[in-house]
């Protein structure tokens, strides 16, 4: 599928923001796609890492916006430790995760989860998912 | 040498078989340590926000209290507690402007410069004990067991906080090797199993998890190894969802690799609190002739 790009599609402070809340520079990005092939939700997600980046450096706030890749992401780190350019891509997903949860906007809802899930779910499956997915 | 151990939230509920266990093979190595007091939740998973200080001042209490009782050490358990304090110590030690920012708010504490080291359970036991050392405390050997040991995320990445080399581990291989498991590799061992998204994408969790327990047996496993308690729950607690869904899944017996030491070295059995593994890892062990051997 091509990507369009435009002045108009070009979200600079969108860019700015994600740079700022993650410090990581995608820019050094060079598309080899060996996060994409390590990430292993890849059958599970509708962006692979390699075109989150891309769509990033061309600040595509609207296509990002509608990608699940990020709320997929369970922050394994392998992307991390395998990227060549060296590119923290766990922050850059966590950074994609901030910009909606700092409105407030939850992706879960804990009053939701069962009873029953509650009594067998370990307090530390509680304690990330609500770190990760709630504001 | 005295350490502290820091249990965390889960340890003292939905995995006492895995802090049970533990202590009793420390006691049995004659390791000397103490439960750190007031201890605090550490958060579970490490700040990713490079603007995000509030969610250190858990993990960085945790290690203040550890200084405050005289230990230059503190042994964890839990993968994820692992993860979390190292991380907030390795921030702590190289990173001044943070530091100062962290040490500042928490005007009540003394300050903290990432003095203390952060251990997990496997690394205390492969630079403190030795392989030589458990291997000759070994009472009553695995004997064989074709055992895969399952890594998960946070014990190894990322590196600068890693027990072992991120990509290529060998440590918990060459612990239950020690305890006279035969050891089964298999790709998967240094994946994910979902984690945290048994919340947010339970159906996405089960196949990563699917996929793991499928790879380790088709190796030839017939019982896992696991550190963690998030990963004990999506790959042992539902399996028998994934069995539901997924045609030619193998039931696969999971242990923490602490029960399975506990079991090697001959402590009492009342340590091992099989009731909370799923009912085959119990048959397995008995299958395996493992349980009557320590109660004669």
């Amino acid at each position: 599928m091509p990507i369009k790009i435009s002045k108009e599609t070009a979200d600079e402070q969108f860019r700015q923001k994600v740079k700022e809340i993650s410090g990581e520079d995608f820019q050094k990005c060079y598309q080899c796609g060996t996060c994409s092939g390590s990430c292993p939700m890849a059958d599970q997600i509708t962006v692979l890492p390699r075109r989150v980046m891309a769509l990033l450096q061309l600040g595509r706030k609207d296509a990002l916006e509608e990608a699940n890749t990020h709320w997929v992401c369970a922050s394994c780190h392998m992307c991390m430790v395998r990227c060549p350019r060296g590119i923290d891509i766990t922050r850059v997903m966590e950074s994609l995760r901030q910009l909606k949860l700092r409105k407030n906007e939850d992706i879960i809802n804990p009053s939701e989860i069962s009873k029953e899930d509650t009594e067998k779910l370990p307090q530390v499956a509680m304690v990330s998912g609500f770190r990760k997915l709630t504001s | 040498m005295k350490i502290s151990y820091y249990p965390g939230c889960t340890l003292k509920t939905k995995a006492k078989n895995l802090e049970s266990s533990a202590l009793a093979c420390l006691d049995a190595l004659g390791v000397e340590y103490e439960e750190l007091p007031r201890w605090n939740c550490c958060g579970a998973v490490y700040s990713l926000s490079d603007d995000d200080l509030i969610h250190l001042i858990a993990p960085v209490r945790d290690l203040i209290r550890v200084q405050e009782q005289g230990f230059d050490t503190v042994l964890t358990l839990c993968s994820m507690c692992y993860n979390t304090l190292a991380r907030a110590n390795e921030l702590m030690k190289n990173d001044e402007v943070k530091r100062g920012t962290i040490n500042d708010f928490m005007d009540e504490e003394p300050d903290y410069k990432g003095e203390i080291k952060v251990v997990h359970f496997l690394d205390f036991i492969r630079d403190e004990i030795g392989w030589d050392k458990l291997k000759a405390s070994v009472k009553n050997s695995l004997n064989g067991m074709k055992l895969a040991p399952y890594y998960g995320c946070t014990l190894l990445r990322p590196g600068d906080v890693s027990i072992d080399k991120s990509n290529s581990p060998v440590v918990f291989e060459e612990c239950m090797e020690a305890l006279g498991a035969e050891i089964v590799k298999f790709p998967k061992a240094i994946e994910c199993c979902g984690s945290y998204q048994v919340l947010g994408n339970p159906e996405a969790a089960l196949k990563v998890s699917n996929d793991i327990i499928t790879d380790a047996t088709a190796h030839g496993a017939e019982a896992m190894a696991l550190t963690c308690p998030l990963c004990d729950y999506n790959l042992g607690h539902r399996q028998e969802e994934m069995l539901k869904k997924y045609k030619g899944t193998k039931a696969l017996p999971m242990f923490y690799f602490t029960q399975l030491m506990a079991v090697a070295l001959g402590v009492d059995p009342e340590n091992y609190n099989l009731d909370l593994n799923q009912n085959i890892s119990q048959e397995f062990l008995k299958g395996k002739n493992l349980l009557e051997k320590v109660t004669t």
